[in-house]
């Protein structure tokens, strides 16, 4: 039976000052779930709080329905993995995997214990290190017995701070495929914290992208990067370039004025009764460009270029001023030079527009648990 | 911050209250007592200034305090003029067994300062055996060594090491880059020195010279070996104390007091320039001995291995006399044990004692300063910042007037502990406590949080964590602090000699003993035996710290 987490209204106060002002969220049964957002948001706050290292000043923090918000860290039967892995540098391999076993609150026969760590041991595939002290081994060899160790006990949530953060880019490719595999295997449910987007979205089932202290969206992968649900994630998730245009109402369809004439159909708005006409924030990523030749769609001229194999990248500036960035496939012609004029179309279905004011999604398909 | 928990009380608030109350009534209250036996009116009747006038009105008595800042300025300025190019010739220039020299200046800093003033009265005093062979070699009558000529140079021996190992570090800290920075402009030889290195390490070299100054002014056992009548400050709280025809408590401890407030508005000082003056360097690449060539390289051996011996001869003769003949008091040709044999004789009981009393004040020093230091760094609150700052008192207080103290509020009931081995033991744990709770707390910084968070996240309970996780971790580097503990309590002399009783005497009491006593075979031979257990507790504490240096 694996464990729903529910945050209702948290607050949290250090003095005087609000880190989290009002948060709620609720985390799904065996679901890998990702705090996502810049430093300074709030999400290491947020996961101390749920595994009790730092006091909860208002609402609840409940698993399944006990609410645990005055439970020590040591009865809320939680596994946790640290972003400097917190091995303990005078017990063995084996001793640190089995030191959770030794302080359960019903004793386990030392013969258990053995055969947990054993096996553990084999999942996290640290076997042969067993009987060594952990200070020669590899960072991505201690995380894993952090992982082990804290998965050993089978908590009732699995929480991990940025715990990838201190391996190197290689490794910590693979060390991400491992705990989603490991994780999915055990299905416990499971908090994860951190800043690299990319590993967000390759481990999570659901995001939430944190600002100032609040979820922006919960979503899955996705949609967060398909359809953000404001400017914030919309620049956070992924690269985008955010261009102001005016959108006319006629009817139920937007018509989006890029350049002088060229306007495109925005058939796709999530309201579209209660739109009037206006100024609209639109963003379009980087390969929702369409290179065309000068004289149609936008007109643009090209700054640099940068040929990176795959993609090539530009950096253009629009007839109207702005500069954006342009991703497209690599192809066997020469790159454009800096300085020759082009046009470009977009990939309207994909765009995304936003309120001027209020900067949220205006466009059908927006999915945010957030509440 | 650890575990949110501000308000909410675990095990650890009721281990810090009771650490206070300890600190309460061992410390705080016999300062107390101090104060308040000095303001009081000789007859025993009231508040009076009494014996402050006395102190200020006879030349007899102030002459000790200008005394005792004559030496100590001497003591001071000499030790930071001796010790600056001894560090810096042994950071830039390469010597031969540099490291086999710095364990050398390590030990004679550890060595007892008594044992280095009665080794120059063996070679320079009366019956000296420098003074004698100069006097029948040339008939010359050699300067007398006593007083304030022989307190200095044993005093300045003594603690150019301490002056030493704080630039040693200071020199480490600066880079290369800044020196060959400095090169690249012109700025070289003596001229880099002073304009470039000096600058930088000014502020350590303040720190130091001031911590000289408090060891100086606080010493107790130079000057009543080596002074002959010489009157320091210690020494006069001493005789008023402990003087034949009845001592006057009243009257040494206010002079203590004066101490204490005199020793205060230096240690304010020294926090005030070096708060103003410090900067953190850290050093990527430090500066390098480079081999000096031709006259500059034979100076820069010279001065390096002339202060050794002078620092380390002297007391290398104490243990060559050891094991010559005696006749009564005087040395006479021929070499025996007698001396070790008359001194387990009459000694035996003194070494028993000096291990039993600092083995058990060793093992109550680890364990409270392992908890203090947790408490203070872990569990930052009202509570133990106080802790903190209380601790740290002894740091001022010198051994003698720690020694009455104490001795004037345990010595009628219900507190009576004069007398007792634990009394002792009680000076030697708060005197040496502020030291270990140092170091143990730069060990408590090192262990991250989140290595016990993850023992408590595992389900084990506030206090299983510490023994299970943080204490092991902490134990290694405690345990090499408490050695350099040891070694200060084996030797120490001050607090003891006012605090001993015929059951509780010390080696170190002995050694000052025979010396008075004139028995300089047993005298040697004690020094031998103390020497050669400060000396091996040290190289037991560089082989388990794999250090070449003391940080104090």
């Amino acid at each position: 039976m694996s464990t729903t987490i529910k945050i209702k209204n948290v607050l949290k106060k250090y003095g005087e000052s609000v880190v989290i002002p009002d948060l709620s969220v609720e985390i799904k049964p065996s679901e890998f779930f990702t705090l996502l957002g810049p430093s300074g948001c709030g999400k290491t706050t947020l996961l101390r709080m749920v595994a009790g290292f730092n006091s909860i000043e208002g609402g609840d923090i409940c698993f399944n329905e006990t609410k645990i918000n005055h439970v020590t860290p040591q009865n809320r039967n939680i596994g946790m993995v640290f972003q400097n892995y917190a091995i303990f540098p005078h017990l063995t391999v084996k001793q640190n995997i089995a030191f959770g076993l030794q302080n359960r609150k019903i004793k386990i026969a030392k013969d258990e214990i053995e055969k947990k760590v054993e096996k553990m041991m084999d999942v996290v595939q640290i076997q042969k290190f067993k009987d060594r002290l952990p200070e020669n081994l590899s960072g991505g060899q201690q995380q894993r017995i952090a992982l082990a160790r804290a998965i050993v006990i089978e908590p009732s949530v699995l929480l991990m701070d940025e715990p990838l953060s201190n391996l190197d880019a290689k490794l910590r490719v693979d060390m991400r495929n491992a705990i989603r595999n490991i994780q999915k295997e055990v299905g416990i449910t499971t908090i994860y914290v951190t800043h690299d987007q990319e590993e967000a979205m390759a481990v999570s089932d659901r995001i939430a992208v944190m600002n100032l202290g609040s979820i922006q969206h919960v979503g899955t992968p996705q949609n967060i990067y398909h359809r953000p649900a404001n400017v914030f994630v919309a620049n956070f998730i992924g690269r985008t370039n955010i261009i102001e245009r005016e959108l006319n109402m006629e009817g139920t369809v937007g018509c989006l004025h890029l350049y002088q004439d060229n306007s495109v159909q925005i058939t796709n708005l999530a309201d579209p009764k209660n739109r009037q006409s206006g100024k609209v924030k639109v963003s379009i990523r980087p390969e929702e460009f369409i290179i065309v030749e000068d004289g149609l769609g936008i007109r643009a001229k090209v700054l640099n270029n940068m040929f990176l194999g795959l993609n090539t990248h530009y950096n253009v500036e629009l007839a109207s001023g702005e500069q954006v960035e342009i991703i497209q496939e690599s192809t066997l012609e020469k790159v454009i030079e800096p300085g020759t004029w082009i046009g470009l179309h977009i990939k309207k279905d994909k765009i995304n527009l936003f309120d001027s004011q209020t900067e949220v999604n205006l466009t059908k398909g927006v999915v945010n648990d957030v509440w | 911050m650890m575990f949110g928990k501000g308000q909410k009380k675990d095990v650890w608030t009721y281990i810090t209250i009771g650490i206070f109350l300890l600190y309460l009534i061992l410390l705080v209250l016999p300062l107390f007592t101090l104060l308040k036996a000095g303001f009081t009116n000789p007859d025993g009747t009231g508040f009076s200034v009494a014996y402050f006038t006395k102190f200020f009105g006879k030349n007899y008595y102030y002459d000790a305090l200008f005394n005792s800042l004559k030496v100590t300025i001497s003591v001071t300025l000499l030790a930071v003029v001796l010790a600056t190019p001894l560090a810096y010739i042994m950071t830039t220039v390469k010597i031969k067994g540099k490291v086999f020299l710095q364990i050398l200046i390590l030990i004679s800093s550890m060595a007892p300062p008594f044992i280095g003033a009665y080794s120059w009265i063996l070679l320079l005093g009366r019956n000296g055996a420098i003074t004698k062979f100069i006097s029948s070699m040339f008939g010359v009558k050699v300067p007398d060594i006593y007083g304030f000529t022989g307190i200095v140079i044993v005093l300045t021996l003594q603690l150019v090491p301490l002056i030493y190992m704080y630039l040693m570090g200071a020199l480490k800290s600066i880079d290369n880059s800044i020196i060959e920075a400095a090169e690249s402009m012109g700025c070289t030889g003596i001229k880099k020195m002073v304009k470039v290195i000096f600058p930088l390490i000014m502020p350590t070299l303040l720190a130091g010279a001031l911590l000289v100054f408090m060891r100086a002014l606080a010493d107790f056992g130079t000057p009543m070996l080596i002074g002959e009548g010489y009157r320091t400050v210690p020494v006069l709280i001493f005789n008023e104390f402990i003087s034949e025809m009845g001592g006057d408590d009243g009257f040494a401890a206010a002079i203590s007091v004066i101490v204490i407030v005199f020793a205060i508005a230096v240690f304010l000082i020294q926090k005030y320039i070096s708060n103003r003056k410090s900067f953190s360097m850290n050093a990527l690449h430090p500066m390098e001995a480079k081999k000096a060539k031709g006259i500059r390289n034979i100076l820069a051996h010279t001065y390096i291995y002339g202060f050794i011996v002078a620092a380390i001869a002297p007391q290398l003769y104490v243990i060559y006399t050891a094991f010559l003949k005696t006749s009564g008091r005087i040395f006479i040709k021929g070499y025996s044990l007698d001396s070790f044999r008359l001194a387990f004789d009459r000694s035996g009981d003194a070494i028993k004692n000096t291990f039993s009393l600092a083995i058990a004040s060793i093992v109550i020093v680890v364990f409270l300063a392992i908890l203090i230091a947790y408490v203070t760094v872990r569990r930052k609150n009202t509570l133990t910042n106080g802790l903190d700052i209380v601790t740290m008192i002894p740091y001022i207080v010198p051994g003698s007037v720690m020694g009455i103290a104490l001795l004037l509020t345990f010595n009628k009931p219900p507190l009576l502990l004069s007398g007792t081995a634990l009394i002792l033991i009680v000076s030697y744990v708060i005197r040496r406590l502020p030291y270990t709770i140092r170091s143990s707390a730069a060990i408590v910084h090192q262990i991250s949080p989140s290595i016990e968070e993850a023992s408590v996240s595992l389900g084990a309970s506030n206090l299983k964590t510490f023994f299970r996780v943080t204490f092991p971790m902490m134990l290694p580097g405690v345990i090499s602090g408490a050695i350099l503990s040891w070694v200060t309590i084996i030797t120490e002399l001050s607090t003891t000699i006012i605090l001993y009783t015929a059951k509780t005497r010390t080696m170190s009491v002995a050694i000052y003993t025979e010396v008075i006593r004139g028995n300089y075979g047993t005298a040697a031979a004690l020094s031998t035996i103390l020497t050669l257990i400060t000396v091996s507790s040290l190289l037991l504490f560089f082989k388990l710290t794999g250090k070449k240096e003391i940080s104090i």
